[in-house]
């Protein structure tokens, strides 16, 4: 009972105070490899707290569909953080068929967030939710397919025991299919959270953003939420993507913990790599390296239907 | 062989101004189609109000490339009517429309007849005074309609700290139809303050023609002032200009070139770039105590001298910063990601370039091998031929690469030239223009031909000024180049061009 309530504590904590830090060892990788010593590790802190003391802007044009947005963007990131499992073995929420509610939290999150995009009734806006629509209806299937990789392998719908089958348990095809998976995930994480190759978080240039360009009229504490949300949604991509493979059976608190924040740290570093090593795609290319993403899942799915 | 009723007349003279064929203006027009027609191109095409008899003349200057000649005519015009030539020769299209704004001209058959500036000149016809005073960027524009077609419009504000100019889109979905670019927001009224100033005064209107060109049109403006002196400035302070000038390319191609790397994400060459750019942009300092060059070019030579424990220092620096521009450049040629992004993206075709009259590195990226410093070599490039760097596929990766090879011509010149500088003073006294000249000077600014035309008064004062920015040919050849491109490339494609706003509005 005491070892549940600390194990739903440390969920919590670490699902509210763990995430912004991965953006932060992003940048600083990407400033290492650019020879640059890079914002403080903290600054995205920094920014969520400025932006939450700020006042905001907001357009004649709007209604409340435009601080829907926000709210229900981080809403729904953060319901997601309690299902997913962390250092535990299974999630703050769990139940047969929990992995759907995670998909869905995101298409809620992103209907929303391109609902409020069209409400400032901008032209970059729009654009900008038209890109984000087009491309999540190839990341979707991604996703779902990953899942189902998971699914067969651990023979159950609810993600704690999907996810207690890892890579180095499973020697042989269900490991090769778990490891398609694994990439197929990564190509994920990079196009959800708006990576390069897909997107530029760092870009000014409107025309060439994705996610970005939809929440360019927002500011103050719905920019902070924004940010949040972001990094709250990367952090999940990254717990999904280190319980892949790291063994965290669940049950061994101080080296389970440990183990998952390094993993998921590791994750960042590893992005900040990509992004310091290759170049943007053209836009008309994301497609393809989407539809990349579901046939690693799909082979993986054939691997194990055999 | 000259049958054009134009005259024929080489650069580093004066012409004095009875020489000049006083035309009919359509026969002035027909002689400017034909030799475009037979590869020349409009340098300049201007008018003015001449103080005798209160009409306004039209000055139409071409520059013969190949035989590194200019040919100038003049016309009067007889009432407020000036018929275009735009549809025979698109090259003429924003000068004709510039004149027609001045002057508050009814231009007559030209396809697109906008203002340019929304600023009429003080010679304007009163119709142009109107009760509406035009206002910058509300005008009209060009439309697609049709189902999913929608607009997009970009600016005069933008994200990045850049200068203000409006962009106007026609997209069917990513895909663009159409661009229209609206200028006019930094319009300073630069040639008219240069006819109101004491003449002493004038190189700092030039300088800041453009910021990033301040020793391109100084230069430009000092040589159509010795011009029309006929006065050669010392040597050495030739030699000191040519560094200078070279070191500004090498300043502003590295610049872009990290630039284009930032644009498509790609952050090891852009960090790099943007240093580099610093470096060459303190080797600038090193020379005359500005970055960007200010206060080093004066009529009659420079003022500051190079001694050689400073032209040891640019060298040693030179060499430096050049090594590390090749390793970060190296690897933006290499990486396949940055290949993918930059080839194909944005093609301008040879025959696109010619008929809009592109210069400078746009042009040679187009494969047109067209270069001041070739064609009409002045200053010290009389005596130190660069090669001219092109490149035949005309986009994105062309408008890059012909920058990394003018890059390494403008180092080794700029190396001879520090190793051979030539001895004696580096100022004339001062200088006298003579009365009733015209004078044209063609530089190689880094972003192509500068032209500047000078007129003479009876008096010997300046009376006429007319700059010709190389932005004012090359901004519809970015329009152009967009057209059939998605809309996401287009921050891409403006890099690769990287035009001047203010230097298009003077």
């Amino acid at each position: 009972m005491f070892g549940a309530l600390i194990q739903s504590g440390l969920h919590i904590a670490f699902a509210i105070a763990w995430p912004p830090l991965l953006l932060g060892v992003i940048t600083r990788t990407k400033a290492f490899f650019a020879g640059r010593i890079g914002p403080p590790l903290l600054q995205p802190y920094y920014d969520i707290a400025r932006l939450l003391k700020k006042g905001s802007v907001l357009s004649d044009a709007t209604t409340w569909v435009f601080l829907a947005g926000p709210v229900a963007g981080l809403a729904a990131t953060l319901i997601a953080t309690l299902v997913v499992p962390l250092g535990d073995r299974a999630g703050f929420v769990s139940f047969p068929g929990d992995f759907l509610l995670v998909a869905a939290l995101f298409g809620l999150g992103r209907f929303l967030t391109a609902s409020a995009a069209l409400d400032a009734g901008s032209s970059f806006e729009a654009m900008g939710a038209a890109r984000e629509m087009t491309f999540s209806s190839l990341a979707e299937p991604a996703l779902l397919l990953g899942f189902l990789v998971l699914a067969r392998v651990s023979g159950a719908l609810d993600l704690s025991d999907m996810m207690a089958e890892t890579l180095f348990e499973h020697p042989g095809q269900q490991g090769a299919a778990i490891a398609l998976m694994f990439m197929s995930l990564f190509i994920l994480l990079l196009a959800e959270n708006c990576r390069i190759p897909f997107d530029d978080p760092t870009t000014h240039l409107e025309l060439t953003m994705i996610h970005e360009v939809m929440v360019l009229d927002h500011s103050g504490p719905a920019l902070g939420m924004i940010e949040y949300a972001r990094a709250t949604k990367f952090f999940v991509f990254a717990a999904l993507l280190v319980r892949a493979i790291v063994p965290i059976a669940g049950d061994r608190l101080w080296a389970d913990w440990p183990l998952f924040a390094t993993g998921t740290l590791a994750a960042a570093v590893l992005v900040g790599i990509v992004e310091s090593m290759i170049a943007r795609l053209r836009l008309a290319r994301v497609p393809v390296l989407l539809l990349s993403a579901c046939m690693l899942s799909g082979f993986g799915i054939i691997l194990l239907a055999r | 062989m000259n049958h054009s009723p134009l005259l024929d007349w080489r650069v580093g003279r004066a012409v004095p101004l009875e020489l000049i064929p006083r035309l009919d203006l359509a026969l002035l027009q027909a002689s400017v189609i034909e030799g475009v027609r037979e590869g020349l191109r409009i340098k300049a095409l201007f008018g003015l109000v001449s103080v005798a008899d209160k009409a306004v003349h039209i000055y139409a200057i071409l520059a013969d490339s190949a035989r590194g000649r200019v040919r100038i005519g003049q016309a009067i015009l007889s009432d407020d009517r000036l018929p275009s030539i735009t549809p025979e020769c698109p090259q003429a299209h924003l000068f004709e429309r510039e004149i027609a704004e001045q002057f508050g001209l009814r231009l007559c058959g030209h396809p697109w007849p906008k203002p340019v500036r929304f600023c009429p000149g003080p010679d304007a016809m009163p119709a142009a005074h109107g009760a509406e005073r035009v206002q910058v960027g509300v005008t009209d524009f060009f439309t697609v309609a049709g189902d999913d077609v929608h607009e997009v419009a970009v600016g005069p504000v933008h994200a990045g700290v850049i200068e203000p100019g409006h962009f106007r889109f026609q997209c069917h979905g990513e895909e663009v139809l159409h661009l229209e670019i609206a200028l006019g927001y930094q319009h300073r009224g630069i040639e008219r303050a240069i006819k109101r100033v004491p003449q002493k005064q004038t190189i700092h209107l030039i300088e800041a023609v453009s910021g990033d060109a301040t020793i391109g049109h100084a230069t430009a403006h000092c040589q159509v002032i010795e011009t029309l002196a006929g006065r050669e400035p010392p040597l050495r302070s030739q030699a000191i200009r040519g560094i200078a000038l070279e070191l500004e390319r090498l300043a502003n191609h590295s610049g872009d070139l990290g630039a284009l790397a930032g644009d498509v994400g790609f952050l090891p060459t852009a960090s790099h770039c943007g240093r580099l750019r610093g470096d060459f942009l303190n080797m600038t300092a090193l020379l005359c105590g500005n970055r960007f060059g200010r206060g080093l070019v004066r009529p009659g030579g420079v003022r500051h001298d190079l001694e050689p424990e400073r032209a040891l220092e640019c060298e040693r620096r030179l060499d430096a910063a050049l090594r590390d521009l090749e390793g970060t450049l190296s690897l933006l040629w290499e990486t396949p990601s940055v290949q993918s992004r930059f080839d194909g993206v944005g093609v301008l075709p040879q025959s696109a370039a010619f008929a809009l009259g592109l210069v400078g590195p746009a042009a040679r990226a187009s494969g047109l091998e067209l270069d001041a410093r070739q064609d009409f070599p002045s200053g010290i490039f009389r005596f130190a031929q660069t090669p001219v760097s092109s490149w035949p596929s005309g986009d994105v990766f062309a408008r890059a690469y012909v920058r990394w090879l003018e890059i390494r011509r403008s180092a080794a010149f700029i190396k001879d030239q520090l190793h051979a500088l030539p001895d004696g003073p580096i100022a004339s006294d001062s200088i006298h223009m003579r009365p009733d000249h015209l004078a044209v000077s063609l530089v190689e600014s880094w972003r192509g031909e500068a032209c500047h035309v000078a007129i003479t008064s009876s008096l010997g004062q300046l009376d006429h000024y007319k700059i010709v920015d190389p932005s004012f040919h090359n901004w519809a050849g970015l329009a152009f180049a967009l057209r059939n491109q998605q809309i996401s490339d287009f921050p891409l494609c403006n890099k690769s061009f990287n035009l001047s706003y203010c230097g298009h509005d003077l």
